[in-house]
């Protein structure tokens, strides 16, 4: 290269301009111009659907624009000083009325067809409960009795520019959902707090999650892969960064993939009866704090003035232990705190003894640790 | 009471009042136009504002200027400050200043109203936008504020965002109660109904759904307020309530909104073309008849902004051709505008190349949402920059070119002076290239996948988000221009004629440019 900057010849100079103009483009995704084609039967028919549509619209618009452009054209007062009389044509409106009319119904009968193969009501072959969180997806695996949370794993140094942005950049999760290949797959798709939207592009699938109800979609994944979707209802602060991470397997490797998920459940119940110190529980607590707690009551414990309250100095967090764990299984009634009832006791235990410890908050309160055996004796029934 | 009349009949010719007063006080449906655009004019560019805040958030992936919080309220803002405070004010205020003028009325109906309804409008804009330096932020739940975000989980400025909705609400209400009653009551004689200016006619369903309308918009607020001050559950699922209800509500009120915004624009710009083509409008009942199905199709298509949310099939179907039976209406006004055009004798003034480019490039919006209409393909399309794509096409070269075509187009009878040809053109260019530079790869961004209301996207969306914000910025900018044009129109230039433009038809033409402080004190004659 340096060679031939030496050489000014007309054509290297053409090359070396060509090069300069088409780099962003080489590494760049200037052909991210259309809808993907599908990874399942229905989404590819939808994108055959949206195919034809667009065409039909490109079709309208080039007969409506020529005519226009050709009168702006031929029809200028340079050219046609004496303007036509002509208006209203009986044939001519009617024309107009039936032949769109007619286009229509062109399109929306197949795409009323498509829109009845989605619409299958019938249980799958595995059956996932899908629940939106501020801003997390959880997964229930209904009849295996899996359930874990999917948070983002992108680093927030990454999301600050303090380092290079890696190649799944937001499109990535600390735990994928794992679904086996070329089994019917129903999601239950639903909300804990505001509404969310599960989309997953590759199977033409986008449900909202809502609150209070239960919708379904299904799919048939025939390929095995990792397959990347978004949240698609403003849900709050952090509704850019609930992403989808999909991963299709084969049946074997999915069997296996249940059962270590099954001993990992076992192994965290064991933890229930172990006896804990303040100094493990804050370490544990911290991870968990940083997950579920961080995005309202940040890194500092300070909170957000005015919207979500701070932990650190709270006299609630600092003296009263009961109401602590009260707040965090019930949730705050009109506020956005919500129950975190569905982290284990483990978790629960930590999460409050780390609030208890930090930020000060050891020396100026009671001090107290809550160790997991408190959590199970609040979710005893109370007499 | 004869004393007062003719104590008043001696000042009959003397011009405005002097002073602020002239225009706190004012019932002259004039001065309360004028203070209608000014008004829109202002939020325009705050409006317009926080976009450039938006877009200049976007213009790389990662998160660089602002938190997403402030994001989040300003997407709000936008939307909300854009149609309630840019789009509405601007048609109410082109409303007041040539309706009466286009039937022969002297004025308004109800002028005291009139003064009412626009003096509330800053108001609620002062309290919506005060929010912003509240504890908590602004609103932060989108400018369709879906429950519960908007209740449950608000910030507590939502109460003030509730009641700045009321004052606007009522303001419309007012406004569009008095286009109506003047229509109806104060048309000269000879102005039957099918002879009335297609402006005149836009104005007058637009206004009938208003009414109809802002009601079920303030219904909705005020169950919001109960939701968050009273106890109630109307959105909150574990008290019993239904979130879908809310966007039911909303949408039954939010889709005759978007018709609000549009109509008027039609009747704009079919006043522009028939000029500038100097060729009789081609079909002028048909016009009105398209008029009328789009608004009345306009309550039955509300739930096609719900696909996604679960609805049963039927329904699904239902709206999905309901919304497609739409497009045969729109076509209708489309195909008139070019049968207008063709083989008349164009010129491309200012106003003239706004009205095409609008022709074009809400066509261009309008099958965009054709395309949204269908639902397997929504359910692709939803809540992604396609859909931003889509209702900006319509609302920025849609409704806003078509307020700018008319200020161009009747800036000159009301001021008494000629704009600035070459300026007005330039202005056209840059906004015309800044428009389409910032929209059309939306469209791209939204079919590879990238939702809205996104703060920080993957990196695959960055090449045409840049491209956007450029557009956006160089749109932005186009628009001081555009002020700079009407100050210096209304502080001077050359001399406009009474009849402006060759090829103008209608009573405000008849009238001296500027035109005087009342006109049609004695209804015109009109065969």
């Amino acid at each position: 290269m340096l060679f031939n900057l030496f050489n000014f010849t007309k054509r290297n100079i053409f090359l070396l301009a060509l090069l300069l103009l088409a780099s962003p483009f080489m590494q760049a995704d200037w052909f991210a111009l259309n809808m993907t084609r599908g990874s399942t039967d229905i989404s590819n028919e939808v994108f055959e659907l949206h195919m034809l549509i667009f065409w039909i619209c490109v079709a309208i618009g080039v007969v409506v624009f020529s005519v226009m452009f050709y009168s702006m054209w031929a029809h200028t007062k340079k050219k046609n000083p004496i303007p036509a009389k002509f208006h209203e044509n009986h044939k001519l409106e009617i024309a107009w009325t039936i032949i769109p009319f007619l286009i229509l119904i062109a399109m929306a009968v197949p795409a009323s067809k498509t829109l009845v193969k989605i619409y299958d009501d019938e249980a799958g072959d595995i059956n996932i409960q899908v629940t939106g969180y501020q801003w997390k997806w959880q997964y229930r695996y209904l009849e295996d009795d899996v359930s874990f949370f999917s948070n983002l794993s992108t680093d927030l140094d990454e999301i600050y520019n303090l380092v290079p942005k890696g190649e799944n950049y937001l499109q990535e999760v600390d735990e994928m959902v794992v679904i086996p290949a070329g089994k019917k797959v129903r999601f239950l798709i639903t909300a804990n707090d505001v509404i969310h939207s599960w989309w997953l592009p590759a199977f033409a699938i986008k449900q909202d999650a809502i609150p209070g109800f239960v919708n379904t979609a299904w799919t048939i994944v025939d390929e095995p892969g990792i397959y990347r979707g978004k949240c698609t209802e403003l849900c709050g602060k952090n509704h850019g960064f609930m992403p989808i991470v999909v991963k299709v397997v084969e049946q074997a490797e999915y069997d296996d993939w249940v059962f270590a998920k099954k001993q990992e459940a076992i192994k965290l119940a064991e933890l229930t009866t172990k006896e804990w110190t303040a100094a493990e529980l804050v370490e544990r607590g911290e991870s968990i704090y940083e997950v579920n707690c961080v995005a309202c009551h940040q890194t500092s414990g300070q909170g957000i003035s005015g919207i979500f309250p701070a932990l650190a100095g709270s006299d609630i967090v600092m003296n009263n232990k009961d109401r602590n764990i009260e707040i965090l299984m019930e949730g705050v009634q009109g506020a956005a705190m919500n129950s975190f009832s569905y982290l284990s006791e483990v978790e629960l235990a930590a999460v409050i003894t780390y609030t208890r410890q930090s930020w000060g908050n050891a020396e100026k309160g009671d001090g107290e640790i809550v160790i997991p055996k408190d959590i199970v004796d609040y979710k005893e029934p109370k007499i | 009471m004869s004393a007062v009349i003719e104590n008043h009949h001696d000042d009959h010719d003397h011009g405005p009042a002097k002073g602020i007063t002239r225009w706190l006080y004012t019932t002259n449906h004039k001065d309360i136009g004028t203070l209608y655009l000014w008004f829109s004019f202002a939020m325009f560019l705050i409006g317009g504002a926080m976009a450039m805040i938006i877009r200049a958030e976007l213009f790389q992936p990662g998160m660089q200027i602002v938190e997403p919080e402030f994001y989040n309220q300003m997407i709000t803002l936008h939307g909300l400050i854009m149609i309630f405070g840019g789009v509405m004010p601007a048609f109410v205020g082109l409303a007041n200043w040539l309706v009466p003028m286009m039937i022969g009325a002297p004025d308004m109906a109800l002028p005291r109203m009139n003064n009412l309804s626009f003096w509330i409008l800053p108001f609620a804009f002062f309290i919506l936008l005060s929010s912003l330096f509240m504890e908590g932020g602004a609103p932060n739940f989108g400018w369709t504020f879906y429950a519960p975000l908007s209740t449950t989980y608000a910030p507590p400025s939502v109460t003030f965002f509730i009641f700045s909705v009321h004052i606007m609400g009522a303001s419309s209400i007012m406004g569009a109660i008095n286009v109506v009653v003047t229509i109806m009551n104060m048309r000269a004689p000879g102005v039957t109904l099918m002879k009335m200016p297609l402006f005149v006619w836009s104005w007058l369903i637009t206004a009938y759904l208003l009414i109809a309308v802002m009601p079920v918009l303030a219904g909705a607020v005020t169950m919001m307020l109960m939701d968050i001050h009273f106890g109630t559950s109307f959105f909150n699922a574990a008290g019993g309530g239904d979130p879908v209800l809310f966007q039911h509500i909303f949408w039954f009120f939010g889709h005759p909104e978007v018709y609000i915004m549009i109509l008027p624009a039609f009747g704009i710009v079919s006043h522009i073309i028939e000029t500038f083509s100097r060729k009789q409008l081609f079909g002028y009942s048909s016009m009105v008849w398209a008029m009328l199905s789009i608004a009345i199709l306009s309550f039955v298509v509300w739930a096609h902004h719900m696909f996604t949310v679960g609805l049963p099939l039927a329904a699904e179907i239902f709206f999905m051709w309901a919304t497609m039976l739409i497009a045969v209406p729109t076509g209708v006004k489309v195909f008139n505008w070019v049968a207008t055009m063709f083989r008349g004798s164009l010129t491309f003034e200012t106003p003239m190349l706004f009205a095409v480019a609008f022709v074009v490039l809400f066509t261009i919006g309008g099958l965009s949402g054709l395309m949204l209409a269908i639902v397997p393909a929504d359910f692709q399309y939803h809540d992604t920059y396609f859909v931003v794509a889509h209702f900006h096409y319509v609302l920025v070269p849609g409704a806003i070119f078509s307020i700018m075509a008319a200020v161009y187009y009747w800036i000159p009878k009301w001021s008494g002076n000629m704009y600035d040809e070459r300026l007005g053109k330039l202005h056209f260019w840059l906004s015309f290239i800044g428009v389409n530079v910032t929209f059309f790869p939306q469209h791209f961004i939204g079919l590879a996948g990238m939702p809205r209301r996104y703060p920080d996207y993957a990196l695959i969306f960055a090449d045409w988000n840049m491209v956007s914000s450029i557009g956006a910025f160089l749109f932005g900018f186009s628009q001081l221009l555009f002020l700079f044009i009407v100050i210096k129109t209304v502080m001077g230039g050359k001399k406009a004629t009474d009849q402006v433009w060759e090829g103008a038809k209608g009573l405000e033409w008849t009238v001296a440019s500027p035109a005087p402080y009342h006109t049609f004190s004695t209804p015109p004659k009109v065969d």
